[in-house]
């Protein structure tokens, strides 16, 4: 019987596993073909022939490689602050009771909820407006609005597993407030602010719709707005394998990202903190 | 090394509730003194405010003399261990340990020096590299108790720091504290709901419930001379047994029948209606294992014995009776305090072991008349209470002295 359910489990995950996985290799074999001939008679799954000049076009071409420089700035600079500012909001949830807590946090909320694409025209006018529009800062502001409730959410969570008791024995043992927290609570609250710090930065480093509409150069364009702009070589090529191209190159920090972190996550820190 | 005073200490939390109301209680340089009561007493708001996590509502506590109601946790210089062990889960041993003198920036080869001898004496030496997660219980409380030797703190204050082991490692560390703090001579305070922990380790106990302090003495004071019905009850195992009854004429009616009134103290008092008689359990005897000089010296009486549990040293025998029904109330509301609930009403006897009673069968058992208590029903007040025998003044005596709690019980 539990044999049975075992291969049951294994099936299962098996085809969620092809399911999530063909896209990937359908853009990783897009990018290796050959972009005049990708289109042929008698198409395979796998190229004839593997080539690299779809990656030496799209790494020659300055609106890629500037849109990298874009992606991985505004987001690791709206990922450090977001989790700088959640984690003290975050706390302050977590431990001090003030009037308001509980407004605060669904106002955090229903800013998550926020249609995007609605708040999209009145901010063109007022980045405009205010010369930040087609500028890193012009993003990043928009970037931490989005991501901040969801990590304050995440962090207050983690914040109010670590037992009150560890920052008391802190302060008897002579810690300042300051001290407690940097030394005790954010040393334990480290997988959570790896998860959030790693939330924030897909969430940055995947977002389109803010990305295509406050930007207009190669100033400030991340690699997802960029994407849609991609032509062929020439005029007469498909841009089809150049973009797959494009789509791996952004694709891998993503996935070192998750598996260098992914044990961080998942491990417990406070295990033993406590009787148990 | 630090006395601690407390003047008319009270902690009133914001609903009104009066955790902490009134207590006044002074340890000595050196005293090791147990805060002892049921749970919700107040006892551990009473230990936050000593080392300063939560705010006196009013009163003063001084340390050494000096007011520190208005000081900071990190600047009275006591260290405490808390129930759940508080270890620092990312650290390893070594630096659990070494933490508070992390932050005052000790040069290194005085944080090793100190730790190491903490960890010698405590024999953690083997486990220095370890992380708490992978310690026992019994471990892991005692690391606990290296960051607060290597303090060189104070005082030491404990809450409940045993709670969570079992009972065999329970006892272990209970003496292991005991030896640690008679060789530190530092002060102590130590919080306990577990009156078998107050009654060992203590210097002095203060007995506390709902935020009142009832009684403070030497363990002996306590169980020999209980104040009242309360403080009776929470001392001693197993508990005091309280029986409703009558003087009248110089005789006792209890539910077992009616005995003569010998002794000196119970006839000062003359005839009361209604009063709760309270005697040990130890305080019987079983009436055919004793001399007849014994037997003259106190009262038999031939009740049904409903169940016993022979122990190998001891034998406890249970007698279930009949009680009017407005003492069985006051009864059952003071068992709820107690934290304990039995279901009838019963006396619970400590015999011989040698003794042939077995559960079912008619026994004749003899009580000491000498050593029984009577209390007010409405007060609670213990109205035979020998004033000499607790050295006049409990709230003012000095360091107690802690003889075994049963020397002079009988049987």
């Amino acid at each position: 019987m539990e044999r049975r359910t075992g291969r049951w489990w294994t099936l299962w995950g098996g085809l969620i596993l092809i399911w999530a996985l063909f896209p990937l290799l359908w853009m990783v074999s897009l990018s290796f073909k050959d972009p005049n001939t990708f289109r042929s008679a008698s198409p395979t799954f796998f190229p004839k022939q593997w080539v690299w000049t779809n990656y030496r076009t799209v790494f020659s071409d300055s609106l890629f490689t500037s849109a990298l420089r874009n992606s991985i700035g505004i987001s690791l600079l709206a990922t450090a602050l977001a989790v700088v500012v959640a984690m003290f909001a975050a706390y302050a949830i977590a431990r001090l009771d003030f009037p308001g807590k509980k407004f605060l946090l669904s106002m955090a909320l229903g800013i998550a909820m926020f249609p995007q694409a609605a708040l999209v025209g009145p901010l063109f006018n007022m980045w405009r407006n205010l010369g930040i529009y087609d500028t890193w800062i012009g993003l990043i502001i928009p970037y931490l609005t989005f991501a901040l409730p969801l990590s304050i959410w995440t962090m207050s969570a983690f914040f109010r597993q670590i037992p009150w008791e560890m920052e008391k024995a802190a302060q008897v043992d002579g810690a300042t407030a300051w001290q407690a927290f940097r030394r005790v609570i954010v040393p334990l609250a480290a997988p959570g602010v790896f998860t959030t710090a790693i939330l924030t930065f897909f969430f940055c480093w995947n977002e389109f719709l803010l990305a295509i509409s406050l930007t207009s150069t190669n100033r400030a364009r991340t690699v997802p707005a960029a994407l849609s702009f991609f032509t062929g070589a020439s005029q007469f090529q498909s841009p089809v394998t150049a973009i797959m191209a494009a789509s791996v190159v952004v694709t891998i920090p993503v996935v070192i990202i998750v598996l260098v972190f992914q044990r961080r996550i998942v491990a417990g820190l406070t295990a033993g903190a406590v009787k148990g | 090394m630090a006395a601690i005073t407390m003047n008319n200490i009270v902690k009133q939390y914001g609903d009104g509730f009066l955790a902490v109301n009134d207590v006044s209680l002074e340890v000595a340089d050196g005293e090791f003194v147990i805060l002892v009561g049921p749970s919700g007493c107040g006892k551990s708001t009473l230990l936050n405010m000593i080392v300063g996590l939560e705010d006196i509502t009013s009163g003063e506590m001084l340390i050494d003399g000096k007011r520190v109601n208005e000081k900071r946790p990190r600047d009275r210089n006591l260290a405490m261990v808390f129930q759940n062990y508080a270890l620092y889960p990312h650290l390893n041993v070594f630096e659990n340990i070494a933490f508070p003198l992390r932050l005052k920036k000790l040069p290194e080869d005085e944080v090793k020096a100190r730790v190491n001898e903490a960890a010698e004496t405590l024999e953690l030496t083997e486990h220095l590299n370890r992380k708490p997660a992978n310690l026992s219980g019994g471990q892991r409380q005692r690391v606990a108790m290296g960051r607060a030797i290597v303090r060189k703190a104070d005082a030491f204050l404990f809450d409940e720091p045993l709670s969570n082991l079992d009972a065999k490692l329970r006892g272990q560390m209970r003496t292991e504290i005991a030896r640690m703090q008679q060789r530190l001579g530092t002060t102590t305070v130590y919080v306990t709901h577990d009156q078998t922990e107050a009654m060992t380790l203590g210097d002095r106990i203060a007995v506390l419930r709902k935020g009142l302090l009832q009684q403070v003495g030497s363990p002996h004071q306590l169980y020999e001379e209980p104040v009242n019905l309360f403080v009776a009850g929470f001392i001693g195992s197993p508990p005091m047994n309280f029986l409703p009854g009558r003087l009248a004429g110089g005789q006792l009616e209890t539910p077992f029948g009616t005995h003569a009134v010998r002794s000196e103290r119970m006839r000062r008092l003359g005839d009361r209606d209604l009063v709760i008689f309270g005697i040990r359990p130890q305080d019987f005897e079983d009436a055919s294992l004793l001399s007849e000089e014994r037997r003259q010296a106190g009262q038999t009486f031939k009740p049904t014995v409903d169940v016993t549990e022979w122990l190998g040293n001891e034998l406890y025998a249970y007698v279930p009776y009949e009680a009017p029904a407005e003492i069985t109330q006051q009864l059952r509301e003071l068992e709820r305090e107690l934290d304990s609930e039995s279901l009838r009403t019963q006396l619970i006897v400590a015999l011989d072991p040698a003794s042939t009673i077995r559960s079912g069968s008619k026994a004749e058992l003899w009580f000491d008349t000498e050593r029984m208590h009577v209390f007010d029903p409405a007060t609670g007040e213990n109205l035979t209470r020998n004033r000499d025998r607790t050295s006049g003044n409990d709230e003012a005596a000095g360091v107690g002295a802690a003889g075994p709690p049963d020397e002079t019980a009988s049987g």
